[in-house]
């Protein structure tokens, strides 16, 4: 299998379930040992890319490649971690046997069980709590142990979906920390998370994806070009706020405006422009553009 | 460990570990323990003249009554069965389990062989388990054993593992309580069907006899059921049957023939063909 393949490759991968498209032809690259952040609002399709991809599910059209092969790959997936959505696991055994059985499904040689396991549970934090039962777990551990789970064996791959949906602020940074461990190692993971200032912080490539096809791709600094300007304002007219429309887009909020993607060479006529209408500037505050107001601006865009 | 052993043992594992084998074994020793002292009283029990039953007698009564007691331990076995195949897998695909096992390199066929090894070892447990104590309990109280013991437990466990494969089938594409109480009714359905079967066979009407025949091809639990019958019948019951004419088959508690080896193939082809199908079913579907 070539090493020098992508992580993953799709070509107008496209899923339907009934009437409902869920994926309209999905086209994207992820090179290995990269961070991939996959964004979307909800029901854009980011669950069911993953299923694919792990050939959970089939696809009504298209084509995709994981680690070189085709999706469903039987062997690929000894090289694949995968953190759900919907993490549960094996309430009734401990959390040191369930990690067992998934060592002993990849599978792992039994020589390196003790220690992979012992490794995962130190890593996700669990190992005082590795011969209770995972029922007795709180949501948190439970998804400390799925990506534990997804650990396993120094996989190649390793898909997290929403992986700090039941985490506090600490478990949020540790995932942080286990993701860039990962990328570290050359692992290349493919993150799908709503949590964009998390995405931002670890991801090295992002893809946003709404209605079920990418929107916008690239890495942080060739999506992240603007600035946006929040601006106090007062004396001016619906009909002239109206007309700042050429400066970019708006969000109105009160007495403040948010230019989502303006030059900050144009600040400067920007204020001018509203002096001229009979406005009066009380603050002008400019700042880069986060993966939020990126990610807002294209679903924007999209709406409009 | 292959994949299709490692799901078998956490499907026992399961099962014990939720202490459905313990409610079993409890049961099972306290219904043993009723039923000894009860079969007990049959050779102590005294006519309106003061005198005891005959040998004869306390085995025609002894065998007629182990039929309704291994008819209770039957239902027992079904329901189980029902109860616990029908959320074997729709349960873990609902609940979100079955990703994280199906990411890994493991086929679905294989999780679903699995699952009915492990469940259907179970079965065979608890069939053989509970019917030998019972045997052993009867044996104890009466001297009575039944003709054929081995069948007899061979039987009862098949129509456990017969609810146990509808019930998977069924977990493969419907919720739990959907699978299980399907599975139940068509069990009932069947043994209905069974006597409507027999009824024809009485009443010589082909047409009605079908009825009987199609429901033992479609679901054997009640085709099995009747080989269960006659591994318990003492050659007593059987000459009074057999010269009974046609009628004397009519009843839901007796059965004149043991079921024909060619329907005892097409059972093992039912096995076979009710697997296939479960595989196919969650091969297609989607998680």
């Amino acid at each position: 299998m070539a090493a020098g393949t992508p992580a993953i490759h799709t070509v107008e991968l496209s899923k339907r379930f009934g009437k409902t498209v869920a994926l309209a032809g999905l086209s994207m690259t992820v090179p290995r040992g990269e961070v991939f952040g996959f964004l979307g609002p909800n029901g854009a399709g980011k669950t069911t890319s993953v299923k694919l991809l792990l050939g959970l599910i089939a696809p009504s059209s298209g084509e995709a490649w994981v680690l070189g092969r085709p999706v469903g790959d039987l062997g690929t997936r000894r090289r694949i971690g995968y953190l759900p959505e919907l993490f549960r696991y094996q309430h009734w055994l401990t959390a040191h046997e369930v990690l067992t059985v998934h060592c002993e499904l990849a599978p792992l040689p039994r020589s390196s069980w003790k220690d992979e396991v012992t490794s995962a549970l130190e890593t996700v934090g669990l190992t005082d709590r590795a011969n209770d039962r995972v029922g007795t777990y709180s949501k948190g551990m439970q998804q400390r142990l799925g990506l534990a789970v997804a650990l396993l064996g120094e996989p190649d791959l390793v898909f997290l979906d929403e992986p700090t949906s039941a985490l506090d602020p600490v478990g949020r940074h540790d995932v942080r920390e286990i993701i860039r461990g990962l990328a570290a190692r050359g692992t290349a993971v493919f993150l799908n998370s709503h949590l964009l200032s998390e995405v931002e912080q670890v991801c090295d490539r992002v893809a946003v994806v709404d209605h079920g096809r990418v929107i916008a791709s690239g890495t942080m600094d060739q999506l992240l070009t603007g600035t946006v300007v929040r601006v106090r304002v007062s004396g001016l007219t619906p009909a002239s706020r109206g007309t700042l429309a050429t400066f970019g887009q708006i969000d109105e909020e009160g007495d403040q405006l948010t230019f989502t993607n303006l030059n900050a060479d144009r600040v400067p006529d920007l204020v001018a422009a509203i002096v001229a209408m009979g406005g009066r500037v009380h603050e002008v505050v400019p700042r880069h553009q986060t993966l939020e107001d990126r990610f807002l601006q294209l679903l924007e865009e999209e709406e409009s | 460990m292959p994949p299709v052993m490692v799901i078998a043992r956490l499907t026992v594992q399961e099962a014990s570990r939720r202490r459905l084998l313990l409610a079993l074994v409890i049961l099972t020793l306290i219904v043993v323990g009723f039923s000894a002292w009860g079969f007990n009283k049959i050779t102590t029990i005294r006519r309106a003249d003061g005198s005891l039953p005959s040998a004869e007698e306390v085995k025609v009564v002894t065998s007629q009554l182990l039929i309704a007691v291994t008819f209770m331990y039957s239902g027992v076995l079904a329901l189980s069965a029902a109860v616990v195949a029908g959320p074997l897998i729709s349960s873990e695909v609902e609940s979100g389990l079955m990703l994280s096992m199906l990411a890994r390199p493991i086929r679905r066929s294989e999780v679903v062989i699995g699952k009915w090894l492990g469940l259907g070892v179970l079965v065979a447990i608890y069939a053989a388990g509970s019917a030998l104590l019972e045997l052993a309990a009867v044996d104890w109280a009466t001297g009575y054993v039944p003709p054929h013991p081995i069948q007899l437990i061979l039987y009862v466990g098949s129509e456990g593992l017969v609810l146990l494969s509808l019930g998977l089938l069924l977990s493969t594409r419907l919720s739990g309580i959907t699978g299980g109480v399907i599975a139940l009714v068509a069990w009932l359905m069947a043994w209905i069907a069974g006597i409507v079967g027999n009824i024809g066979t009485g009443l010589q009407n082909q047409a009605v006899e079908n009825v009987g025949t199609i429901s033992h091809l479609l679901l054997p639990s009640d085709g099995l059921w009747r080989g269960a019958i006659y591994a318990m019948e003492p050659d007593a019951i059987l000459t009074t049957l057999r010269t009974g004419g046609t009628f004397a088959r009519a009843s839901p508690f007796s059965a004149v023939d043991p079921p024909p080896v060619p329907y005892l193939a097409w059972v093992v082809v039912w096995f076979g063909l009710m697997l296939a199908l479960s595989v196919w079913s969650f091969r297609t579907r989607e998680i």
